[in-house]
């Protein structure tokens, strides 16, 4: 209770720090000009990330980025709402899509659309353009702000109009939620087509289809490297591929056999060297 | 500073989550320009907020964000759905709309 | 010397004007209808279960309507003669804006005339269809048939307004083609149904648009109003509801050139063909006629056109007659050829239709009765139809030979016969008038009743006299192409057949000259025709009269001569070629085929070639079109959701553009 009462007064207190009504001080100016560059570059990481792990920490930058410009812009309500239901929930959700979907999933950037690109690119630049031609052409009145509608603290204004004006907006995004909630339930659940495959079933399948009933071969252990990116050898000399954990295998942190048996060869030959004896 | 500052940015986050829709392949890393996309307008709507001195900005752009949270929960369960069925997050092998 | 015959107008004209409202017994008029409706009704709903009894429930319906027509005319007899014109509403039939339809009886000395004649005549045929009928598994459908004939027939003489005849107009179009083709598993009876169905559709035809011009003219359809109100209309507006009306009465009546169904009609059981020819159905246009003459009264022009008619068909059936070898067909083209005096006599003016009516009251009686002989005749040699087959029957059908000598001999118009007093009437009504006309149609007049004698007289001796041209079995040579014929074992009819032919051999003797004991029937139907003064023929009574009974005596000297005399020959002979016409009915079913038919099929073709070309060409080369077009633009459907997202930031591009640029 202390601790709620003491973050909502510090962070009113931050939103009065930055902001004088309408006009903007100093402070949020200056927290502006550093943040601002920044979630551009982090929002242009979206588009050009390789890996949509990359992608995702960096819209969760701009999410931040963003709670911080509300509450520097009166609405330390939204800020607290963007953080925990934004970057919290939501992208938290995307990151765990993306483990589920596998991280080895990154898409190349070669395009398969004819002319896709170009449009991309071309309309992209266009709408940026445009857009901020028409806010920089536009003549706004002058600033308000919030001190006034915030007279009862953010959240307490904020809560009159939702529970006031749009309380009938309130309940249909309520029943919205429930029924995304089952929609998703719904659409998740696997619908057994097929007979259950059970341990007796999968070990037959195994027999029918003569794969390797005993467990596959451990990667080679040598031990000057951390081995399990090195596969064993078969007895003829050549190297086993499926002793290599196919994880590594994908990321492609495989290391060929002759790589480790050069490094291996060099402290061989320095044998009598005491420091390696010892 | 002039509140068309933190319009012009959101304009420029919009324009960019447009362009990864346009551009992007991976069905999630579409999403998330969506995503950019509607936090883009939700900084509109709280500057405009404030540059009218009217909380209701701020409610719509909480509405906005529900919104999106059923929505996200919605799309990702496609995509998973997606996914398992076909073995892709590419929206590209995903064109049952023509023919 | 009379006057024109345009002069006796207002006589005419004050009739139908004065009618009063049903009451008493007269209110009881709908059941002249409802009784063989409801007969009709109940055979056909009832089924296969009526079937044992159906018959006689058939003939109760009609019998019971005559009892009530009976009474009526008991009634309007009791009435004084200006009173005998009495309307029965019965409801409002059509209350749509302008036009007021209501539905209602008119029970006049002209549609009483018609109940009697129609459900005397009905019902004896209806007693005689039971034994005729007998061996036959859809005589309860028979009955129900005939029932609905007589119910149809009722409503259309009886009707008050020209919708209502209208109705029963379309009742006895429908049932005659239900009757034709009763027997409808052979072909040729459909083909004949549906034959006498389509040439009515086209009489039809003019009487629906001689109900539109009456709309169009009066605002209204019904008797009182159109009939009453003739005064204020224009000649030619008359003329041409006249011409309208004279077509319908074409195609119902038979009349030229609308005749040639009425001989392939005999394909129906023989007491349908007596029902049709003598009670009800060809009798219809001559009702129509003489209902409507206060409008040909007014249209001088469609009158002649009426007598022309009646005229051409008169001597038209008469030749027919004269070649024919198929008894039913011989009497068939005799019906065309009286009902084509009955029409010539209805075109005369007032002084006809009264005769009109009277001849057609008579024929009724006697052509019933000829019929239903043919039918007993051939009852008793097999279904055989062929006159050339029969011979010297009178010895082995005592009872049908004397009551269709009686049939014949008022037919052809031997004193004291029915036949004499009615047609020598109207041959006598033929020769009033001025100029060329009573010179022209007395005379054709004349010569179809010597035309009559001989034809009747041809078909009664070959029938009944000469030697037998049938196999009896035992006494014919073996070899000869009479041996090849099926035996005949020729035989009275039952009791129940020659009843009715008695009944109706008293009418065609005695009716004729009761009728005419000071002007009776004249004085009975003059409230609807009107009062008409004795007028002068061109020639003297006696000399007509003279000349008539001179040429029917030589006709039947003739027939006589031909064929009860020498031998007629069993096949048929190939005769003059004005013979050879006659057989194919004058080729009147070539030249419909000629000028319509064929052009028909033409117009159909052409139209279907039109259809197809034009029509379908432009229908389809539209959808061509759109499918050529949306197989370009559909290679803008990529199926890929970034396309169509693409697609979406090039439009939002151009509308921010637009917005941009109207602002700046």
């Amino acid at each position: 209770m202390t601790f709620t009462s003491t973050a909502a007064t510090t962070l009113a207190g931050v939103a009065t720090a930055l902001t004088d009504g309408g006009k903007t001080s100093s402070g949020e100016a200056a927290l502006f000009w550093v943040l601002a560059p920044l979630m551009v570059l982090a929002a242009l990481g979206l588009v050009f990330a390789r890996k949509a792990v990359y992608a995702a920490m960096s819209v969760v930058f701009v999410m931040i980025s963003i709670a911080f410009l509300y509450i520097a812009q009166d609405a330390p309500f939204l800020g607290v709402v963007q953080v925990v239901v934004y970057t919290g929930a939501i992208m938290m959700l995307f990151l765990f899509v993306l483990m589920l979907v596998g991280v080895d999933s990154s898409d190349s950037l070669a395009e398969t659309l004819k002319g896709q690109r170009w449009i991309g690119i071309i309309f992209g630049l266009g709408l940026a353009g445009l857009l901020v031609t028409v806010v920089v052409s536009s003549t706004f009145p002058v600033a308000v702000g919030l001190d006034e509608a915030n007279g009862d603290s953010n959240p307490v204004g904020v809560a009159r109009l939702i529970f006031g004006d749009y309380i009938f907006a309130f309940e249909v995004v309520g029943v919205l939620l429930v029924t995304a909630a089952l929609g998703a339930l719904v659409l998740t659940h696997r619908q057994r087509l097929t007979r259950h495959i059970g341990q007796k079933e999968r070990s037959d399948a195994r027999l029918a289809s003569g794969h390797t009933l005993t467990p596959l071969p451990a990667p080679g252990v040598f031990s000057r490297s951390n081995a399990m990116d090195v596969p064993a050898l078969d007895p003829t000399g050549a190297p086993l591929e499926d002793s290599v954990s196919r994880v590594l295998r994908i990321r492609g942190q495989e290391r060929e056999f002759g790589v480790v048996a050069a490094e291996i060869e060099a402290p061989t030959r320095t044998a009598s060297d005491p420091e390696v004896q010892r | 500073m002039s509140l068309t500052n933190y319009l012009v940015l959101a304009s420029l986050l919009f324009a960019i989550g447009a362009s990864t829709v346009l551009l992007r392949r991976n069905a999630i890393v579409v999403f998330m320009g969506v995503e950019l996309m509607l936090n883009a307008t939700n900084l509109l709507l709280v500057t405009f907020a404030r540059m009218h001195g009217d909380l209701s900005g701020q409610v719509i752009a909480f509405f906005v964000m529900v919104v999106a949270a059923a929505e996200v929960v919605i799309g990702l369960a496609i995509i998973v759905q997606i996914f398992r069925t076909r073995r892709s997050a590419s929206v590209d092998d995903v064109n049952l709309l023509k023919s | 010397m009379t006057s024109s015959i345009a002069t006796h107008l207002p006589a005419a004209v004050a009739f139908s004007t004065a009618s009063v409202p049903a009451e008493g017994l007269l209110s009881l008029a709908w059941l002249l209808v409802a009784l063989p409706l409801a007969g009709a009704a109940t055979l056909l709903l009832v089924g296969r279960r009526a079937d044992a009894w159906g018959h006689w429930l058939g003939v109760l319906a009609s019998a019971a309507s005559f009892l009530v027509g009976f009474a009526m005319f008991i009634a309007l007899l009791g009435r004084p003669a200006d009173d005998r014109i009495v309307n029965l509403h019965l409801f409002d039939w059509i209350p749509a804006g302008n036009l007021n339809v209501e539905a209602g009886l008119q029970i006049d000395p002209l549609s009483l005339t018609f109940v009697l004649l129609v459900t005397f005549v009905g019902t004896l045929i209806h007693i005689y269809s039971v034994a005729y009928m007998e061996h036959d598994v859809d005589r309860r459908r028979f009955f129900a048939y005939l029932n609905l004939f007589v119910a149809a027939m009722l409503v259309l003489v009886l009707a008050d307004s020209y919708l209502l005849l209208f109705v029963g107009w379309e009742g006895v179009g429908l049932v005659s083609y239900l009757l034709i083709g009763f027997w409808f598993q052979s072909t040729a009876n459909a083909v004949a149904a549906k034959k006498a169905f389509i040439a009515n559709r086209i009489g039809d035809l003019g009487l629906l648009i001689a109900l539109m011009l009456m709309f169009a003219t009066y605002g209204a359809v019904d008797f009182t109003t159109v009939l009453g109100g003739v005064d204020g209309v224009s000649q030619g507006t008359l003329t041409a509801i006249g011409l309208m009306l004279l077509l319908a009465a074409c195609g119902k009546s038979a009349q030229f050139p609308l005749q040639s169904w009425l001989g392939d009609a005999m394909a129906g059981p023989t007491p349908v063909s007596a029902l049709i020819h003598a009670a009800t159905m060809v009798t219809a246009g001559v009702y129509l006629i003489v209902r409507s003459g206060p409008i040909f009264d007014g249209a001088p022009d469609a009158q002649l056109v009426v007598v022309i008619v009646g005229a051409i068909t008169l001597i038209f059936g008469a030749i027919i007659g004269c070649a024919k070898d198929d008894i039913k067909k011989a009497l068939a083209a005799s019906t065309m050829s009286q009902i084509g005096y009955m029409i010539l006599a209805a075109g005369l003016g007032p002084i006809g239709y009264a005769l009109a009516i009277f001849h057609l009251v008579t024929h009724g009686f006697f052509k019933a009765g000829l019929f239903l002989g043919a039918g007993s005749v051939m009852h008793g040699m097999g279904d055989q139809v062929n006159m050339r087959q029969f011979g010297a029957l009178r010895t082995y059908m005592k009872a049908t030979y004397i009551t269709f000598a009686f049939g014949w001999l008022a037919i052809l118009g031997v004193p004291p016969f029915s036949g004499f007093w009615s047609k020598d009437k109207i041959i006598e009504a033929a020769f009033v008038g001025e100029g060329w006309r009573p010179w022209v149609f007395g005379t054709v007049a004349l010569l179809g009743a010597g035309l009559t004698a001989f034809y009747m007289s041809r078909v009664f001796f070959m029938t009944f006299f000469g030697a037998k041209r049938w196999n009896d079995g035992h006494k014919t040579r073996p070899g000869t192409a009479l041996s090849k014929q099926p035996v005949q074992h020729p035989h009275e009819s039952p009791r129940l057949m020659v009843w009715p032919m008695i009944v109706l051999a008293i009418g065609s003797a005695a009716l004729g000259g009761l009728l005419s004991i000071g002007n009776v029937f004249q004085t009975w139907l003059e409230p609807v025709t009107g009062h008409v003064e004795e007028h002068e023929p061109v020639l003297a009574v006696w000399l007509i009269m003279t000349l008539t009974l001179a040429l029917v005596a030589a006709g039947l000297w003739l027939a006589y001569v031909q064929y009860a005399k020498a031998p007629v020959p069993v096949v048929v002979p190939v005769g003059s070629v004005l013979t050879r016409a006659a057989r194919k009915d004058l080729y009147q079913d070539d030249v419909n085929d000629a000028l319509l038919v064929e052009p028909g099929k033409y117009l159909t073709r052409s139209l279907v070639y039109g259809d197809r070309q034009v029509v379908d060409g432009a229908v389809g080369g539209l959808g061509h079109i759109m499918v050529r077009l949306g197989e370009v633009v559909r290679r803008s459907q990529t199926g890929y959701v970034r396309s169509y997202a693409a697609m979406m930031t090039v439009g939002l591009v151009a509308l921010v553009a637009v917005v941009l640029a109207t602002r700046i």
